[in-house]
């Protein structure tokens, strides 16, 4: 039972199956999974969602919940997981293996301080007085690169920002020097900035603390960055397991090769000039904003929060502008403007050569039937009690393009196959299509009436890296045909990369930069633009290598 | 984890999606013994309340029987009485069946004036916010602060005096049980409104440009009734508790109008000492069988609204194997 034998795996699995029973009967997650994590090695896994990556590694730690079943074997340090007592479980979690978490702000308790959570663990598993535990918590918090460890011990988790949480997060695996650390996605709730820096502690958790790294991610970028080794699952199976130079380089299998070829990538190839401006010539612009200053109100006796400061932008006929920015910048808040979702506050925004500052919803709803708007989440932006035909007809009825829903399925059905979905699906409910197929649903909706302009907040960013590809290649293809001007928000450059003209780079409410988007994103002017590009992971291990070295090196010059 | 996998069930259409049959159909083991025995009693007490008529030996203000004679005050059971009688003459078992009838009819009328108007305003509430909300959640929150019983009372009297015919004291009963529901309905149907009102697809009306009515009527209004019938039922037997409260404090329905538990419980009081069990045992009996019914009901269908209470059959396993405990 003891590690007195010389292992050189710290975690075994060995045919592996998971079945949980579910209201509609059981489903079989993981199938005959076998894999090895070696000492000090960060392993992948990676997969689409639902292909069982994070159920595997929550068996490392038996975390399933009541209804799931399994069968094979997970032995850590020479004991076997599954077959354990729970008594003897609970001493492993935290000594032997730990676990991070991909939301720091809920996998954080908000009512007790950083430092007492950290020792609960300690105390958890060792008889040690508060001030030894205290001082150990403010020595891995330092470790971890948290600044003034002895004052910030005693701060709550919301005293912290998303990626110092995460830090803490990662500091309370450490603690007990565990032999393996479990991170299901650690660094999806991240901007590409702090993504960078909580890859550089992870992989400060292998060469410094000796512990070997379960990965579990569905970015391709992140595992081109920290990874040794790569498990690629797909349905409940392991396809493929290569080191990580090979799997980039060398797939051996077809669906390693497809997830590889949907990721994308900077290219930096100029786009076709929008179809729109040729046709209508000096036209004025759909959307134009200077000066544009939004605000929430603040509570109480706390100042008003200022989203957006001071900004300029113009959206022509058919052109697509990418928005984008980290979370935080406003970017979201502006598309909300231009729907009429929040109010603007002060500067102009025009939208059809409608001044929306101070406008109620009367003079708003005729601008209504010209904009298009698609949802970041498709899973919420349906009515879950409406069929997807009765949801896509929604604007032709409000609008009065249609008299009821039965004279509206004809559009409904020719706006279904014009994002590719079958007319039968008209008449499924929201929550038994796939988010794929949903976030095309919601573009037929968004295009039912046949609007100007289209804004898109995150439209893909729910997606599977496959579906998004196939999203974002329909988008395209019908905003060419179709001419309908574009705001595209997105966090993710190399997607503002493959669909807009332009892009504006918005930093804490300003804009950094702006202008055609291979100047932008090949030759950034501003620092802000820099840093932003520098820190997106490439997946491609040989490059990302050389393009971490140049991060840190610049950042070492920085003071 | 998306919900879309290629294992998701059959879809479930017609009558089987309808509320307590979805549930019954859901449940397994001890929950579905629970919902089996509520919806029994609870079925036998509907049945009894519309079938008074046929099934009651006697009206429930007969005195006499065909043949002209009083039948007597507090008779024991027998063949003619097979409960005995009360202290006022009248049949005591035609008086526990037609008593359904007056408890059926209070449940009806309490609870569908407190859905009425109590989601009516959650709605607006809810949808609208503002000084309304705050004024409607003030007021709700001091009619909490009431006994509700003497909430009751005092709304019986106002509306009829205090006693009063069939229709007119099943409607201050009903009334009166109102009064104290609204605000359980208005609060539960705000906060899920209050809920609903921020998810995407309420905005995605918004941007398509629907009418604040549409919105809340379309989209909100039925998104936000989920948990109604759990409330319908717990309600229900707190009507039922409280119209027997009523009748026994002698705010209730006159004798000669209708059967009422509460008022006969009231009248057999001082037979107890005198060993006259059966004029208070059998209404007694009703009101408990009656609420333990619907209250079973009620509380199968909170546990199974939630995947966290609802106990599911095990996964078939197919290879011996070890099943994992749950995370401490």
């Amino acid at each position: 039972m003891t590690e007195s034998r010389v292992e050189s795996d710290a975690v075994r699995i060995r045919d592996l199956d998971v079945t949980f029973a579910t209201d509609g009967g059981d489903v079989h997650a993981v199938r005959d999974v076998s894999l090895q994590v070696r000492r000090r090695e960060v392993l992948a896994i990676v997969g689409e969602s639902g292909s069982g990556k994070t159920v595997t590694a929550k068996t490392i730690l038996r975390l399933l919940p009541e209804t799931a079943l399994t069968s094979g074997a997970v032995v850590l340090d020479g004991t076997d997981v599954l077959r354990v007592s729970g008594q003897r479980m609970r001493e492993l979690r935290g000594t032997d293996v730990a676990m991070v978490f991909q939301e720091p702000s809920t996998a954080l308790n908000p009512v007790f301080p950083v430092g007492w959570q950290i020792a609960e663990g300690l105390r958890a598993h060792a008889r040690i007085s508060r001030a030894q535990a205290r001082t150990r918590a403010v020595d891995i918090l330092r470790r971890v690169g948290i600044p003034d460890p002895e004052t910030r011990v005693n701060y709550y988790p919301h005293q912290f920002s998303g990626g110092q949480k995460q830090r803490v997060v990662i500091a309370m695996a450490l603690v007990l020097n565990p032999s393996v650390i479990v991170a299901d996605e650690p660094t999806t709730a991240l901007d590409v900035t702090v993504q960078a820096e909580i890859l550089d502690l992870l992989r400060r958790c292998r060469d410094e603390f000796g512990a070997a790294v379960v990965l579990i991610t569905h970015n391709m970028g992140v595992v081109a960055d920290l990874a040794d080794r790569v498990s690629v699952m797909y349905e409940g199976r392991v396809v493929e397991t290569a080191p990580v130079e090979e799997l980039f380089s060398a797939p051996r299998e077809e669906y390693t090769r497809r997830l590889l070829a949907a990721v994308p990538r900077l290219t930096l190839a100029a786009k076709p000039a929008p179809v729109g401006q040729a046709r209508r010539t000096g036209g004025e612009a759909i959307v134009a904003a200077h000066g544009l200053v939004i605000e929430y109100p603040g509570r109480l006796a706390q100042k008003a929060f200022r989203a957006v400061d001071d900004v300029d932008f113009d959206i022509n006929a058919g052109e697509v502008l990418g928005l984008v920015g980290e979370s935080g910048s406003g970017k979201s808040t502006i598309g909300r403007a231009i729907a009429g979702l929040t109010r603007v506050t002060d500067g102009s925004l025009a939208v059809f050569g409608t001044e929306l500052r101070g406008a109620g919803e009367r003079r708003l709803r005729p601008l209504r039937r010209d904009i298009g708007f698609v949802f970041q989440d498709p899973a919420t932006s349906f009515n879950p009690l409406f069929t997807i035909a009765q949801a896509i007809a929604e604007p032709l009825l409000v609008h009065g393009a249609a008299s009821g829903a039965a004279a509206a399925r004809g559009r409904v059905d020719e706006l279904l196959e014009q994002v590719q979905l079958p007319g039968a699906f008209g008449d499924r409910f929201p929550h038994e299509l796939s988010g794929g197929q949903r976030q095309r649903a919601s573009l037929a909706r968004a295009l039912a009436l046949d609007p100007k302009l289209l804004i898109a907040d995150e439209p893909t960013s729910a997606l599977d890296v496959s579906v998004q590809a196939r999203v974002l290649e329909l988008f395209a293809e019908l905003q060419q045909r179709l001419g309908f001007a574009c705001l595209f928000i997105t966090h993710d450059l190399a997607v503002v990369d493959q669909v807009a003209h332009r892009v504006v780079v918005l930093h804490r409410g300003r804009i950094a930069e702006q202008g055609p988007t291979p100047e932008v994103l090949g030759a950034p002017r501003d620092p802000d633009t820099r840093r932003l590009l520098a820190s997106l992971p490439v997946p491609d291990p040989r490059e990302q290598a050389a393009r971490r070295a140049a991060r840190l090196a610049a950042e070492s010059r920085r003071p | 984890m998306s919900a879309a996998d290629p294992l998701a069930p059959p879809r479930v259409r017609g009558w089987k999606r309808l509320p307590v049959v979805r549930q019954l159909r859901q449940s397994v083991g001890l929950q579905r013994g629970m919902l089996v025995t509520g919806l029994v009693i609870t079925g036998l007490f509907l049945l009894t309340a519309l079938l008074a008529p046929f099934l009651a030996p006697y009206g429930y203000a007969q005195l006499q029987g065909a043949d002209g004679r009083n039948f007597g005050a507090q008779v024991p059971p027998s063949a003619a009485h097979p409960l005995g009688t009360t202290v006022g003459g009248f049949d005591v078992l035609s008086r526990v069946i037609w008593g359904a009838q007056t408890a059926l009819g209070a449940i009806v009328v309490a609870v569908l004036l407190s859905i009425v108007v109590g989601v009516l305003l959650g709605l607006v509430s809810g949808y609208f916010g503002g000084w309304l909300d705050r004024i409607l959640v003030v007021v709700a929150d001091a009619i909490y602060a009431f006994p509700t019983l003497l909430l009751a009372i005092v709304a019986a009297i106002v509306i009829s005096g205090g006693q009063s015919s069939l229709g007119g004291g099943i409607l201050a009963a009903a009334i009166s049980i109102t009064v104290v529901f609204i605000p359980q309905y208005l609060r539960v149907v705000r906060s899920e409104v209050v809920r609903v009102k921020s998810e995407a697809f309420v905005e995605s009306a918004r941007v398509i440009g629907s009418s604040s009515v549409r919105i809340m009527v379309r989209h909100v209004l039925r998104n936000s009734i989920r948990t109604l019938p759990l409330i319908i039922t717990l309600n229900a037997s707190e009507a039922i508790l409280t119209l027997a409260g009523l009748g026994f404090l002698g705010f209730g329905i006159q004798p000669t109008k209708a059967a009422e538990w509460g008022y006969d419980l009231n009248k057999s009081v001082s037979d107890v000492a005198a060993g006259i069990w059966w004029t208070s045992v059998f209404p007694g009996v009703a009101i408990v069988l009656v609420v333990l019914g619907v209250t079973l009901v009620g509380e199968s269908l909170n546990d199974l609204s939630d995947p966290r209470l609802r106990s599911r059959r095990r996964a078939r396993r197919a290879a011996p194997a070890v099943a994992t405990e749950p995370a401490p």
